[in-house]
């Protein structure tokens, strides 16, 4: 009986040993060098392997920032947007070196064409998906470049940080989204955009991307741009550009002095954060309308 | 009795209800305004030649294709251009259209023959046909609007043996091309021996499917007058008019995925096609009209109306007895590829074969289930993919292994979706995977 024991205990144990030496054998010759910062680096990045940098996951990112410290000696154009500057300070002060501040990032939606400003003229009832839908109609409000509010958005966002209103029927984002542009991505009309936060998470933007003229926009959608140039007159900065029936607010331009928020006359261009005016007597109405488009960004407490 | 041909894989069988089958074609009068889409045609969009405030005349040239796959636009009416701009149609988009002031009174353009006599001798050499198709603005009619010219310049190295003409119409609904053989076959025939020249091919097929029978004696009487046209009687199936499909149905070849039906040595022309060549080549009359039917279950008079391009919707279903009450959806085309439109101004276009009406509780969509791998989407696929396979890798975005499963080779018949116990989106999945496949196979290049 002992005996079987002990030669079982001698045959595992020789199998062992030899396999071990083998293992040690091919280990050595098959190693992966590999850079030990990248380790070190992969550590403080936030693993949440989102893509928002434009590599595959973190690690890459990891890969791509000590091959660029290594080779160019800087870390331009590579930005972490989830974790920010902080994240990006730690990972330079690892490689030995130092990054510029970069302004933090939010997804802001361009479209107000809500079920009450562009009320539905139609009913879909396909699957609920924006892909699908866009390749078949205008829309239910029948603005070819509003929202559709299917919420492929919605399914894209990692974060959390985007959804669908189920009283307006548009996306609202909040305060977790960190800007790694998936939804930008995923929304077939192309209404999201990344834009500068802002001092004090203030916020100017024209929420309307329609090229169409003025009139055939309006008859879709009450609050689109109609394009007639008011705000591009009036403002003092040359922020505002005028392409295709269609403004455009400059973020780096722009002094958030709110001058073209109270010119426009459909309302499109969006204050986030400000604090309420103070009421003119003359501006009653007009200030009142733009408060009310305000509480519809669920970043308005923050401010 | 002898079985009749088909083709072999897959394939279903959808309630006829040709209601408008015995519905002689009548001539619809003409709109107050008729919008004439500048994409017509499959491929670039036609260019416009007139200007805000210009005259036109029935038949003249308005719009030119340059690129090589692009059509011409003819006037469908006399009147005044009043505006070149945005209009929706049945893209459900607002695409650039020439809309024109329709006067009452018809002027023709010079040299197109309006009178009734038929035509038989032809006279036009090869050259002169195609020349002759490609001016007219001949496309494809039976859905597709591939130019018709393109299509009539085989390639070196190839050669046409057969000419099959598509008179299958087997979209349940349908029966345009139906009317359109019993009213003008002769015409038709001429067509197909004008098309036969041009080709320079022996032996014309005309497939028909076996529940249009009159449609198939009264041909078969006219063609003993005609030298190798054959009519050939085919099994009712869908999607029998399928290219592909009626390819192997007649001659039993089958078209290499990713080819064109050339590849086997066959050109495939609908007949509203063979019937436009004929107009064409011996009348010098553009494509300015066709025969579109107009039906549904609630429909008060199913009709087959012969059509100017640019005619309103509306006043279709207005000559149909209007729209019934419970009206929930309104497709384009037939109830299996067609697409609904979202307002009745929309116009008809050359790619127009149908106006269905669907009732309310017929047009909604049933709750999609889960798959419950049954395979019976892959038994009846035409082209023998597997389309609960390529929707979860559409899902998953996975286009490239999408490609690998020959997503590309999808005609978008939509058998799949009809007989999918689950009412999964199917052709959906598989209209989105072929547009991001495409995009991908584009950008490579």
């Amino acid at each position: 009986m002992n005996e079987v024991i002990l030669y079982t205990l001698l045959t595992l144990g020789l199998l062992g040993t030899v396999a071990a030496v083998i293992l040690y054998f091919v280990a050595q010759k098959f190693k992966v060098i590999e850079n030990p910062m990248i380790d070190l680096v992969d550590d403080v990045l936030p693993k949440a392997n989102c893509g928002g940098c434009g590599f595959p996951g973190c690690r890459a990112f990891a890969e791509a920032l000590v091959k660029s410290a290594n080779e160019n000696h800087s870390l331009d154009g590579l930005n972490c947007p989830v974790g920010g500057n902080d994240v990006m300070k730690s990972a330079a002060a690892i490689l030995g070196l130092e990054v510029e501040e970069q302004e933090p990032l939010i997804a802001v939606i361009r479209c107000n064409g809500s079920k009450a400003n562009s009320p539905a003229k139609i009913n879909y009832d396909g699957p609920s998906t924006c892909a699908f839908a866009h390749n078949l109609y205008a829309g239910e409000g029948g603005c070819p470049h509003g929202c559709l509010g299917l919420g492929d958005c919605e399914v894209s966002c990692d974060f959390d940080a985007i959804h669908i209103s189920s009283e307006t029927g548009l996306p609202e984002v909040n305060e977790k989204c960190v800007a790694c542009g998936a939804c930008v991505k995923a929304c077939p009309r192309g209404i999201i955009e990344l834009r500068p936060k802002g001092k004090k998470d203030r916020r100017i933007f024209v929420s309307c991307i329609n090229q169409e003229k003025g009139g055939v926009a309006k008859k879709n959608c009450e609050v689109a741009c109609i394009g007639c140039s008011k705000c591009f007159k009036v403002c003092p900065f040359d922020a505002i550009t005028m392409s295709n029936n269609l403004a455009y607010i400059d973020p780096v331009k722009c002094k958030l002095c709110r001058k073209c928020v109270e010119v426009c006359p459909t309302n499109s261009i969006h204050e986030i954060n400000f604090p309420p005016r103070k009421i003119k007597p003359e501006a009653t109405e007009e200030t009142t309308k733009t408060m009310a488009v305000s509480h519809q960004e669920p970043n308005e407490n923050k401010a | 009795m002898k079985s009749l041909k088909t083709f072999k894989i897959g394939g279903v069988h959808p309630e006829e209800n040709k209601r408008s089958a015995n519905a002689p074609i009548q001539i619809l009068p003409f709109p107050k305004q008729a919008i004439i889409p500048l994409g017509q045609n499959l491929g670039a969009p036609s260019k416009p030649l007139v200007k805000r405030g210009d005259e036109v005349k029935t038949g003249q040239l308005i719009a030119g294709g340059e690129s090589f796959i692009a059509a011409n636009l003819h006037s469908p009416f006399t009147g005044k251009v009043s505006k070149i701009d945005n209009f929706l149609d049945s893209s459900g988009y607002r695409r650039p259209a020439i809309v024109i002031d329709v006067q009452e009174e018809d002027i023709w353009e010079d040299g197109i023959d309006t009178s009734g006599t038929i035509k038989r001798e032809i006279t036009a050499d090869r050259k002169t046909i195609i020349d002759t198709i490609k001016s007219c603005g001949i496309v494809g009619l039976g859905g597709a609007t591939f130019p018709t010219h393109v299509k009539m310049m085989v390639p070196d190295g190839k050669k046409a043996e057969y000419l099959i003409i598509n008179g299958v119409e087997c979209e349940p609904y349908l029966t345009s091309d139906h009317r359109l053989m019993l009213e003008k076959g002769q015409e038709l025939l001429i067509g197909i021996q004008i098309l036969m020249k041009a080709l320079d091919v022996e032996k014309a097929i005309v497939g028909i499917e076996n529940n249009k029978r009159d449609a198939i004696n009264h041909l078969t009487e006219l063609a003993a007058g005609f030298e190798r046209i054959q009519i050939q009687p085919l099994k009712v199936k869908y999607p029998q008019g399928g290219e592909k499909q009626l390819i192997k149905a007649t001659v039993n070849r089958e078209v290499p995925s990713g080819k064109l039906p050339i590849e086997v040595g066959c050109v495939v022309s609908n007949v509203g096609t063979a019937f436009a060549v004929y107009e064409a080549v011996q009348k010098n009359k553009p494509l300015i009209e066709r025969i579109v039917t107009v039906t549904g279950k609630a429909v008060k008079k199913p009709s087959n109306f012969k059509v100017r391009v640019g005619t309103p919707v509306q006043q279709l279903i207005d000559a149909a007895e209007g729209l019934p009450e419970n009206t929930g959806k309104i497709i384009n085309g037939g109830p299996m590829m067609g697409k609904a439109i979202m307002s009745t101004e929309v116009p008809v276009v050359k790619g127009t074969s149908g106006i269905l009406l669907m009732k309310q509780e017929e047009s909604r969509r049933k709750t999609a289930l889960n798959c419950i791998r049954c395979s019976k989407c892959t038994s009846v696929c035409p082209m023998g993919l597997e389309p609960y396979l390529l929707l979860k890798l559409v899902k998953l975005e996975r286009y490239e292994d999408g490609m690998k499963e020959r997503i590309m080779d999808c005609i978008e018949c939509g058998s799949c979706q009809f007989t999918c116990p689950s009412n999964l989106p199917l052709l959906d999945y598989l209209k989105l995977g072929k547009q991001r496949a495409g995009q991908i196979i584009r950008s490579r290049k």
